[in-house]
């Protein structure tokens, strides 16, 4: 009866044009549409896999503004038993690092957690390592990009994909997880789904209700500042070639040109 | 660009999210090649029921969502808007079960409706006849009771759903039509297996051709007798009562066909660039884009104002009429001035706006042609 921990975020949609502020180049929250990350949604259809198949419970956290009660009720309607938001305003413009102590105070108000599952990164930040730092924090194995997750018992096997290859993992529970776009496909809440998750407790938290030190979060204090952005400069119309027979060289000489081959 | 809703609460706010996300993601890129295919989708069906989204209006005793019109309605606009067989199916759907959810008994509703309602089965409306279209009341195929069931014998016209239909909520004629019209005709809740009914081929339509089309064929049908639906000779008043709110279903319809055929308009217009900037910028085709938003949100509110009085429990078949009536002529002018703004590359079946105009031309006729609706609101201002 596995107690799962599922990270979730709110991103702006990728189906929208994304901005950074101008003032001081976080995240322009108010400019995209803001929806819970397809690849939390992954994560969220994995717990609850693994859920339905050994009962246990699974907690949906989000650290985020007010607004991200929005994607934290999504994750429920799925089928999520509860969720926990932090939010607070000191939070704007943490660092992959600060965040990740924030989530690992938040973990631990749960108790006996046998599992976290995290997506491997966000699709607006795409740091990619805040279930690692996470890991680190907790003290628990990390097995991160995973394909696939089986729980046996006590113990969790995982298929890590990355660009080196396949890896195969097994480790003691308690473990953090993070699972790659290949895992499943998640599924549709229902209409029962939305109706019910307005009855499942959040509980909101401040960083002071978690005892983290203000001094360690926000903009001020990350270790990585942004100095300069700009926008994406517009597609241009490419480089025609007419293919006389030789199509096949001139592709290849141009990759090598671009050091891609 | 999605409509600008203001939903009464965070759970129509949520629903709505849930069919844009079906509609995006699951209906609107197989469109295309399922029409140009005429290919029915029906596990698209399966999909909305599996969501809930198959019984929003009605009793949540009977599994349905008891959501108000208002909120059904704009998911229905949502799911048409990405893909308008789906839209119109969802609401001939409902429409379907309307009969047995106001009219049947605790025992009938109890036994069928939930399957209706919140399982995946799928159902179709029958009263049209070859001969009785607008006068719906002439309609002669035959029910002859025979001990614990009806004998149904003829054919029923434009069944939409015909031959891929779970059940089929079915007008016949129990006795002679009588000198006022309203007796005579009752309603059935017939089984899709039920022996001695078959679908006839398909018909071949100029839009909706994903949506199946056919007659239904009544040879000697043996309908048991439990699955009236209220009393002989109540049918006629049964369905022009489930017409009336799923007139409100094809308005909102129309108006997700006009937003999708706009919104193709608008940002063809923003890329396209003539005599050195973007069409756009043309007074001759922002007019037209205006004239077609003005259109699109006049309809919108239109069918929101029937809807909500019907919500509250008030007379509401002339509003219902009425935007009927607006919603769908606006989708054909719509639609066609979209073709308009692609110019050339509007009229091929490379850009969906020629689709969108051919399939904007039925919702003019079906669930009461736009001269029975000016019947309806004429004879409500002349009761009044």
């Amino acid at each position: 009866m596995p107690n799962i921990v599922v990270l979730v975020k709110q991103v702006p949609d990728t189906y929208s044009e994304r901005k950074l502020n101008e003032s001081d180049h976080t995240l322009d929250r108010e400019s995209a549409d803001a929806v819970l990350d397809e690849i939390n949604e992954r994560a969220v259809e994995e717990a609850l896999k693994i859920k339905e198949a050994s009962e246990g419970e699974v907690t949906v956290l989000c650290v985020g503004p007010d607004r991200a009660t929005d994607a934290i009720r999504k994750a429920l309607s799925m089928g999520a038993d509860k969720a926990i938001h932090v939010s607070d305003e000191s939070l704007h413009g943490s660092d992959m690092v600060a965040t990740a102590k924030v989530i690992a105070a938040a973990i631990g108000r749960v108790e006996g957690v046998d599992l976290v599952i995290a997506g491997n990164e966000a699709s607006d930040g795409r740091g990619g390592a805040v279930p690692a730092m996470l890991a680190e924090l907790l003290g628990m194995p990390q097995l991160t990009h995973a394909r696939q997750v089986t729980v046996d018992g006590s113990t969790v096997q995982v298929d890590r994909e990355t660009e080196e290859g396949l890896t195969h993992l097994e480790a003691g529970l308690p473990a953090v997880i993070s699972v790659t776009e290949k895992i499943n496909e998640p599924r549709y809440p229902s209409f029962k789904g939305i109706m019910a998750a307005k009855k499942k407790p959040v509980e909101t938290l401040t960083v002071a209700d978690l005892g983290v030190d203000a001094g360690e979060v926000g903009l001020a204090n990350a270790w990585s500042t942004v100095l300069e952005a700009a926008p994406k400069p517009p597609r241009t119309a490419g480089q025609r070639v007419d293919d006389e027979g030789d199509g096949g060289t001139k592709i290849a000489e141009y990759l090598v040109g671009q050091k891609l081959i | 660009m999605p409509a600008e809703r203001l939903l009464p609460t965070t759970e129509a706010e949520d629903l709505i999210a849930l069919a844009r996300e079906i509609a995006r993601e699951e209906l609107a890129p197989h469109a295309a090649e399922y029409e140009e295919a005429g290919r029915f989708p029906r596990e698209k069906f399966r999909l909305l029921g599996k969501s809930g989204l198959l019984g929003l209006p009605y009793s949540e005793r009977w599994g349905g969502g008891e959501v108000p019109y208002e909120v059904y309605l704009q998911v229905l606009e949502e799911i048409a808007s990405a893909w308008m067989t789906v839209g119109v199916g969802l609401s001939v759907h409902t429409m379907s079960c309307f009969a047995l959810a106001h009219h049947g008994t605790d025992e009938q509703r109890e036994r069928w409706l939930p399957a209706m309602l919140e399982g995946d089965l799928l159902g179709a409306y029958a009263l049209s006849e070859t001969h009785a279209g607008s006068d719906a009341a002439a309609l002669s195929t035959r029910a002859r009771r025979d001990g614990d069931s009806y004998v149904v014998t003829g054919t029923k016209a434009w069944t939409t759903h015909g031959g891929e239909a779970d059940f089929y909520t079915t007008m016949v004629r129990t006795s002679d039509r009588t000198t006022d019209d309203t007796g005579g005709i009752s309603c059935l809740l017939v089984d899709a297996d039920t022996p001695g009914l078959s679908a006839a081929a398909p018909e071949r339509k100029m839009g909706l051709t994903g949506s199946t089309t056919a007659q239904m064929i009544f040879e000697d049908a043996r309908v048991a007798a439990d699955r009236l639906i209220g009393a002989e000779g109540d049918g006629l008043r049964i369905a022009l009562a489930s017409l009336s709110s799923g007139r409100l279903g094809i308005a909102a319809c129309s108006v997700g066909l006009a937003q999708a055929a706009l919104d193709e308009a608008l940002a063809y217009a923003r890329e396209r660039r003539q005599f050195g900037q973007p069409i756009i910028q043309f007074q001759g085709i922002e007019f037209l884009l205006a004239d077609m938003a003005a259109a699109i949100e006049s309809a919108r509110a239109m069918y929101l104002d029937a809807a909500r009085r019907r919500d509250r429990g008030l007379p509401f078949h002339r509003q219902a009429s009425i935007a009927k009536l607006v919603a769908t002529d606006a989708a054909m002018k719509v639609t066609t001035d979209a073709v308009q703004v692609l110019g050339g590359a509007g009229y091929t079946r490379d850009f969906p706006v020629e689709r969108y105009m051919r399939e904007a031309k039925v919702p003019q006729i079906f669930e009461g042609t736009n001269q029975i609706q000016r019947i309806v609101i004429a004879r409500e201002l002349r009761k009044a």
